[in-house]
């Protein structure tokens, strides 16, 4: 490798994206053909799959046995747990958030779906959009993937026919956009033969689309930190209080979003107390500027009261604080959430306790229609939830920023991470008031 | 726009400061390997200008390099830091641990590890782990809740989402915490690079005495190589992993640099782990297996 090509992979961008797809959509076998044909298995791992077929006498490499990593997987053959896997080209690094596809493996998705920045979902041609494709474009607008990829698989079962994949891609299209998802790159596939996953096909003549990998590799990443208001949670105040940093005192965090600049007048919630920015330490050096994700150590004028779990934001663009949350959540304990709960809510860097107020609705991912005031959420259940706190919150909507909207619920007697919030309206919220015949009214 | 390794530095820095604030007595698990030292350099970075909020721990098999052994004292001293060392070699000569058949040690480490938690009390525990390294690797969580007894059960793992990692645990459970989760082999490799991190010699190219044993060069010593029959004889290698002498293969390299280092890996068709690691081949779950009774 010349230095130039080390130079060129060094300052690679990374992709984070999930997968979802249904059991038998061949989701593992796209995720196997994705990494083989882009050089990314090695050899013992090809030959320890030989190895894994032949014992389980297969004719041919089992490329899902690739990604399928639990001893419990292999021998039922579906996915149980979210994995990741890497794999990089010359233009991109990618981590990829192999998800499952079973129905109770909902809450799986909506993990791997949280710090995605692209959704491959998997549709087989023979059976165009299902449920289940509904459900996973679903999950993928309420956690707000800023791009969304539909692969028809199974092309060559379809006779690698046009008008198959124009249905189903026009069926998609018209439902994700009902969903808020603004653009949806469809992409004729058979992962099994290899057409248009990272090769193209020879024989799809009619698509003059990018590969799958070509997509992944071109995609833009990443937000423009300067469209969207900074917010700083405090993570850990560093004291070294050593002879040769005796008055250093420093907020270490990580930039959630937006950019801080020295001299930036900020206010540091809840209290309100505000002051300026003196340095901005960005792990060994000094700068001027630094930018979301950086995780930095801000230093202030004023010697304030600031502890972990305050928010440091410009005094011009300081979100509203509140003890009244109303949110989408997505249910992911196997006990029940209820109204009533006593729970704790951590948001951000901060954890304070809750009560579960109410539960206006919960959400058919299948049909988008809503239940009002159901009596409890069980796992993998999509509802709207309101929440009181026991100290004020400064929260963003969801919509403007996935750091600083987003919560989970954890219940205070053992630990359980019981729910992922999304805070603010969303799609998810039924248009009031709630209608009782399941209608629901876009 | 951040490069990847940015992104990678900044996430691992977020995880050290998330478990310093919010745990009473993390420890960080340290072998002198890259793994375990790049880890050490993000923490410095994690908490400068203070010190690191907590100590290593290093569980030692007896069978380690001396190579590794002297670089780890020595960064001990350097940065002021503690070091606890849970040694398998005590377990072994006061009869709570028996020597195995196949003399490696790797599976050893385990109890002395659980004996260090559940004596010192620590509640977090940095490994230098990363999921690109093995396939039941890839389904670990960046805060890994372990019971009493250190077990994984990976059907009953916590969701993660978004970068909001849930600590809560029981007395006497621990969570096992994974700064390097995203990074890959060659990620660590370009952060050594740019961040100019010095390492054992053994991780570049140098004549050593090593013979040959299931299609790996293992170094003789008082672990138990080489046996009758395995010749010994004088090649230039280099190590991609370190760990127990007993299962840790040495790689054929002359790559002296780590731009050399770094080219070689890129054009390697071996895993890391496929390369050089003798107790992931004994069953296709023997890392999920061993997980589950507690290792790191």
């Amino acid at each position: 490798m010349t230095t130039t090509d080390m130079v060129g992979l060094a300052a690679a961008s990374l992709l984070r994206f999930a997968t979802a797809g249904s059991v038998d959509d061949g989701k593992s076998t796209l995720v196997g053909r994705l990494l083989h044909d882009s050089k990314s298995v090695l050899a013992d791992q090809l030959d320890a799959v030989e190895r894994a077929s032949r014992h389980r006498g297969a004719a041919a490499p089992d490329l899902a046995l690739l990604t399928d990593g639990l001893r419990a997987e292999r021998e039922q053959g579906i996915t149980i747990d979210v994995a990741h896997r890497y794999f990089a080209t010359p233009r991109r690094r990618f981590i990829l958030a192999d998800t499952p596809g079973h129905v109770q493996y909902t809450r799986n998705m909506v993990t791997g779906a949280s710090t995605a920045g692209l959704a491959v979902v998997l549709v087989d041609a023979r059976n165009g959009v299902v449920e289940q494709t509904r459900r996973h474009a679903a999950v993928a607008a309420l956690l707000r993937v800023p791009h969304v990829v539909l692969a028809v698989n199974k092309m060559d079962l379809v006779g690698y026919a046009e008008s198959v994949f124009a249905a189903i891609a026009g069926e998609f299209t018209a439902y994700a956009s009902r969903l808020g998802i603004g653009e949806v790159t469809a992409i004729p596939v058979s992962a099994l033969a290899g057409d248009n996953v990272v090769v193209p096909s020879a024989h799809m003549d009619w698509y003059g689309g990018p590969t799958v990998l070509e997509h992944l590799e071109s995609v833009p990443v990443g937000t423009d930190p300067t469209t969207s208001a900074a917010r700083f949670p405090v993570q850990y105040v560093i004291r070294p209080q050593t002879p040769g940093h005796r008055d250093y005192r420093g907020y270490a965090g990580q930039i959630a979003c937006g950019v801080f600049r020295v001299g930036d007048r900020v206010a540091v919630l809840p209290s309100g107390r505000t002051s300026t920015i003196t340095a901005i330490d960005a792990l060994g050096t000094s700068v001027d500027l630094a930018w979301a994700p950086q995780s930095v150590t801000l230093r202030l004028a004023d010697d304030l009261d600031i502890s972990r779990g305050d928010l440091i934001t410009p005094t011009t663009s300081a979100p509203p604080t509140t003890r009244d949350i109303e949110a989408t959540v997505c249910h992911l304990a196997d006990r029940p959430l209820r109204t009533g709960d006593r729970v704790l809510l951590k948001h951000t860097t901060r954890t304070v306790k809750a009560i579960v107020k109410d539960l206006p609705s919960r959400l058919s991912l299948d049909d988008l229609t809503h239940t009002p005031h159901p009596t409890h959420l069980t796992a993998n259940d999509i509802g709207r939830i309101t929440l009181r706190t026991s100290e004020p919150l400064a929260l963003d909507p969801y919509t403007n920023s996935r750091h600083t909207g987003s919560f989970l619920l954890i219940d205070p007697t053992d630990g359980t991470t019981l729910t992922a919030g999304m805070a603010g309206t969303s799609f998810a919220a039924p248009a009031a008031p709630v209608s009782t015949d399941g209608e629901w009214d876009f | 726009m951040l490069s990847h390794v940015d992104v990678l530095e900044s996430e691992a820095v977020h995880v050290f400061r998330e478990v310093a604030g919010e745990f009473e007595r993390p420890v960080m698990l340290f072998s002198g390997g890259k793994d375990s030292i790049v880890m050490l350099h993000l923490a410095l970075k994690a908490f400068a200008p203070a010190a690191v909020p907590f100590a290593l721990l290093h569980v030692d098999t007896g069978h380690n390099f001396p190579e590794v052994l002297a670089y780890r004292d020595r960064v001990v001293a350097e940065h002021g830091l503690r070091l606890h060392v849970a040694s398998v070699q005590e377990f072994i000569d006061d009869g709570r641990l028996r020597e195995r058949g196949d003399g490696t040690r790797n599976p050893l480490q385990t109890v002395p590890l659980l004996e260090a938690i559940g004596r010192h009390r620590f509640d977090a525990v940095f490994g230098g782990g990363r999921r690109d390294e093995e396939k039941a690797r890839a389904k670990e969580r960046v805060f890994s809740l372990r019971d009493e007894f250190g077990g994984w059960d990976p059907r009953r793992q916590r969701p993660e989402l978004w970068q909001l990692y849930n600590g809560r645990h029981a007395p006497g459970e621990h969570v096992r915490v994974f700064p390097l989760s995203n990074f890959t082999e060659l990620d660590v490799w370009q952060y050594i690079a740019r961040e100019k991190i010095e390492l054992p010699s053994i991780y570049f190219a140098h004549e050593r005495e090593v013979f040959a044993r299931e299609g790996m060069w293992l170094a003789p010593g008082g672990w138990g190589g080489p046996r009758e029959g395995e010749r010994v004889e004088r090649r230039l290698v280099r190590y991609r992993t370190v760990g127990d002498m007993s299962c840790t293969g040495a790689v054929d390299s002359d790559a002296v640099t780590i731009e050399a280092v770094i080219a070689e890996i890129t054009a390697s068709r071996l895993t890391e782990r496929g390369a050089t690691r003798a107790d992931d081949k004994l069953s296709e779950a023997a890392m999920e297996d061993r997980k589950r009774e507690g290792y790191f």
